[in-house]
């Protein structure tokens, strides 16, 4: 792996160690986290291969901690991002309720980070199955505050690898925390994954400097980062900006994928896991001359909803909204069909996954009474 | 600590503007350290912010570390240091100074990485990123300033406050059967193997000022040679919360807190192996 | 073409690896591969399973409801997994750990005495290597050829033993059940299979 890195090879990998072989080519050289079920596959793989690196190239000075607390990790992350290091965290949802702290106190002082969450069913400690019950808190901001972060949601574990890269190039340009939110099938299945000639190992020679960070006032001017902003008109003018850098992010970054979607009467959208056995339920469906489409979000945040918009105006007759929880994203889907269509909503929370057969069945049901909405 | 204030602000004005102010401003040590910003600082009279402040930055113009030095204030009263210390700065979350001071450092081994932070910040909900700091070996240096109180939020119980002591939340005094008794950071820090250098010393006199900076450049010392993590817990006045005038703010140091946190060195990896001829060193 | 195989046992008998060891070797003909390891709890508490689903297209739903192969290495996967293959898929079984039989008519089976025979060829812990080499001569998801390839890379970093070993077993396991299964069957499989393999050994690795 690490002879032949700049060669397009076919390696098997897990979905967390296609996170973790990303990160360290996107130029991660910081990692810290704290062991949680089921993405423990990651920490273990950053250790070894921030351990390779260092041996490999010691002026890239990679880190990896094991931190005491998720909470400990995701400011150690905060310390090591303001000093323009690219950094990582990864946890699963307990852990990544505790790392709200952290990562609203990065949007606050527009610090670039990637946080990977490996979702589990909920609420509390839950267990470790699959499950996306983690959709609000991701595309909500998570924290506290007045802020969003971009969310990325792969599907297959190509998918986490290509999201992972570019999630370091997203939250450089817009200073922003970036998610990466998988659940246990995500995380614990392999399939072949190729990392192209674009996404070479990028060492931290060459990427692109970060002159607002701080590395101690040397030739300059002294600098701090601060989200305490206590006058009320500064503050306001602040969150003008957070806010103004969001609208871009909403204009700019949407992203979905659409499948079958152009001659559709009947649309399922859903993301992740949820979208693999949509995708199938879909096939059943046609093979049964139903005229069904999928839409799948790529982006939670910004939502994909112009495209949705667009294909409600084209005369779909419902949509359904496909989760592994009871009921979130369906939120985003009715904003964005604004009243056009009738949304639906199918899911099955704990960890259970639903069978494409389910699915099939539900959907089936439906588009043969596409307006009574359940 | 007022008149120590205050003669601090009435020399520089006199001297600063003067040619190769740099060099000579050793010879003047009442005059403003370049790695402080010409600002009014917004603590209480008699509060022992502005005098550690002044502290610290002498020790890093004094040592020539400022050009590489970043600073973490906590969420507490001194959350606007960097306002005051004309250094890098990153404010951290309440508790969290040292974590994101052990993101600092290990991505820049080589920078001079402080927290500077209160008695509920650092011993309350910032206990675990201490004591991991501290027992990881984390090459920070730690500024702790002891006031026995919450003092930005209004003076309630910290977890350094004394027994018997009345806050706002503790106001029959604390009890040590409810509110147990104020946790000793150099005490239980003196244990774990990564830390370096602990010195407790009291705000409350000239001589302990002097011992105070003294403490605090051994502190920036031991993290410069590398030899671990380093803290200093200075025994400090806030006579706003306590509601005292400044000397008796002093004297309530020397009587009262000192009997419970007695000012000393804890631990010093250096004397250690001076004592040991250094073979000990592993 | 889409082949689901479930591989269900008990942990520390490399039901793992041998899902692993098909997925890789399936990846190495170039056809879309999902390995899914059941993980948590249930993994320390006695099953141990993984599917792998293989296809010469996009794989959808990684999840395999009624698998095409089920292979069984012990009698609590037995009883766990008797109705869990599709109807006309096949079950290869460890008959050495399991007692009795299938109890449907509706499959195909094979009883392979997997544990004995590793036993008597050297080691007890091959057996699931020699399973994994009848359930290519079952099921021909892939030749013996980029099996033998998988192995050798799968193994690269450990020494040349454990390649031979794990290479012999997969061999020894391939030969048993093609005798078994009649060896005109097996050795068309062989023949027919086989230039796929050589091919894209030239033209990749």
């Amino acid at each position: 792996m690490t002879k032949s890195k700049d060669k397009p090879r076919k390696q098997l990998l897990r979905g967390t160690e296609a996170v973790g072989e990303a990160a360290i080519r996107a130029g991660c050289r910081f990692y810290a986290g704290y062991p949680i079920t089921p993405q423990n596959e990651l920490p273990e793989y950053m250790s070894r291969r921030m351990g390779e690196l260092r041996a490999e190239h010691p002026e890239e000075n990679p880190v990896f901690i094991q931190s005491e607390s998720e909470l400990s990790a995701i400011n150690m992350l905060l310390g090591a991002s303001v000093t323009g290091a690219r950094c990582m965290t990864s946890s699963s949802s307990p852990g990544i309720s505790l790392k709200q702290e952290g990562i609203s106190f990065m949007a606050g002082m527009e610090l670039p980070a990637v946080v990977v969450n490996i979702m589990r069913g909920g609420p509390g400690l839950g267990n470790i199955a699959p499950s996306q019950s983690d959709y609000y808190q991701a595309t909500r901001g998570g924290g506290h505050g007045d802020y969003r972060t971009i969310v990325l949601a792969p599907a297959t574990v190509q998918e986490m690898a290509d999201l992972t890269y570019e999630a370091f190039d997203l939250a450089d340009k817009y200073r922003n925390p970036v998610l990466v939110v998988g659940d246990g099938m995500m995380g614990q299945m392999m399939e072949p994954v190729i990392f192209r000639e674009d996404q070479p190992m990028r060492l931290v020679a060459k990427l692109p400097p970060k002159p607002w960070a701080l590395r101690g006032a040397k030739g300059r001017p002294s600098r701090f980062f601060r989200s305490l902003i206590l006058p009320p008109h500064e503050m306001e003018e602040h969150n003008w900006r957070l806010y103004r850098k969001l609208q871009k992010i909403e204009r700019k970054e949407p992203r979905a994928e659409l499948v079958s979607v152009d001659d559709a009467d009947f649309v399922v959208v859903a993301f992740g896991t949820a979208a693999r056995i949509a995708r199938s339920a879909v096939k059943r469906c046609r093979d049964k001359g139903l005229k069904v489409g999928l839409i799948r979000p790529i982006t939670l945040w910004p939502y994909p909803s112009q495209v949705i918009r667009e294909t409600a105006d084209r005369g779909v007759q419902a949509f359904l909204s496909f989760e592994m929880n009871m009921g979130q994203m369906v939120d985003d889907v009715r904003l964005a069909v604004e009243g056009r269509a009738p949304v639906h909503f199918f899911g099955r929370p704990g960890g259970v996954v639903p069978t494409p057969v389910e699915l099939a069945g539900v959907i089936r049901r439906i588009y043969n009474n596409p307006a009574k909405t359940m | 600590m007022a008149k120590a204030t205050t003669s601090a602000k009435a020399a520089p004005a006199k001297k600063a503007p003067a040619p190769k102010a740099a060099a000579k401003k050793r010879e003047f040590p009442a005059a403003r350290p370049s790695t402080m910003k010409k600002a009014v600082m917004h603590y209480c009279p008699g509060c022992g912010h502005s005098v550690i402040h002044r502290l610290v930055a002498e020790v890093l113009q004094e040592k020539g570390l400022a050009e590489k030095t970043i600073g973490v204030p906590p969420a507490g009263c001194a959350v606007l240091a960097y306002f005051y210390f004309d250094v890098d700065m990153v404010e951290a979350a309440h508790g969290r100074a040292c974590a994101t001071a052990t993101g600092i450092k290990r991505v820049l081994p080589n920078a001079t990485v402080f927290s500077y932070q209160g008695d509920g910040d650092l011993a309350a909900i910032g206990t675990a990123e201490l004591v991991h700091s501290a027992n990881r070996g984390e090459k920070i240096t730690v500024i702790f300033v002891n006031n026995a109180v919450y003092g930005m939020t209004g003076g309630q119980m910290a977890p350094t406050t004394m027994l018997g002591q009345k806050t706002t939340t503790s106001p029959f005094g604390r009890r040590a059967e409810f509110e147990g008794h104020p946790v000793r950071v150099c005490e239980l820090l003196s244990g774990l193997d990564g830390v370096a250098y602990l010195e407790r010393t009291k705000l409350n006199s000239p001589a302990g000022i002097k011992k105070t900076k003294k403490a605090i450049a051994k502190a920036f010392d031991i993290q410069e040679q590398g030899l671990g993590f380093s803290l200093v817990e200075i025994l400090s006045a806030c006579p706003t919360n306590w509601k005292m005038n400044p000397v008796q703010s002093w004297e309530w140091i020397e009587n009262v807190m000192s009997k419970t946190f007695v000012p000393g060195v804890y631990k010093d990896v250096t004397a250690r192996k001076d004592e040991e001829g250094g073979e000990d060193a592993d | 073409m889409l082949i689901k195989t479930l591989f269900a046992g008990a942990g520390g008998q490399g039901v793992l690896s041998m899902g692993y060891c098909l997925a890789y070797a399936a990846m190495q003909e170039d056809l879309h591969v999902t390995y899914m390891p059941a993980y948590g709890a249930e993994v320390r508490g006695g099953t141990a399973n993984c599917t792998v689903v293989v296809s010469d297209e996009d794989i959808a739903s990684p999840i395999a409801s009624s698998p095409d192969n089920i292979v069984i290495l012990n009698n609590p996967s037995l009883v766990r997994f008797t109705n869990f293959g599709r109807p006309g898929g096949s079950y290869l079984i460890n008959s050495s750990l399991v007692n009795g039989k299938l109890k449907r008519s509706d499959v195909t089976s094979l009883y392979m005495p997997a544990s004995e025979l590793a036993e008597k060829s050297g080691s007890l812990r091959n057996a699931n290597m020699m399973l994994l080499g009848a359930f290519i001569a079952m099921s021909g998801v892939v030749t013996m050829d980029t099996m033998q390839a998988a192995i050798a890379d799968i193994f690269a970093k450990k020494n040349k033993k454990v390649i031979d070993i794990n290479q012999q077993a997969v061999q020894s396991g391939y030969d048993w059940a093609a005798a078994e299964l009649g060896k005109g069957r097996a050795a068309k499989k062989k023949t027919a299979k086989k230039p796929a393999p050589k091919a894209r050994a030239a033209a990749g690795r």
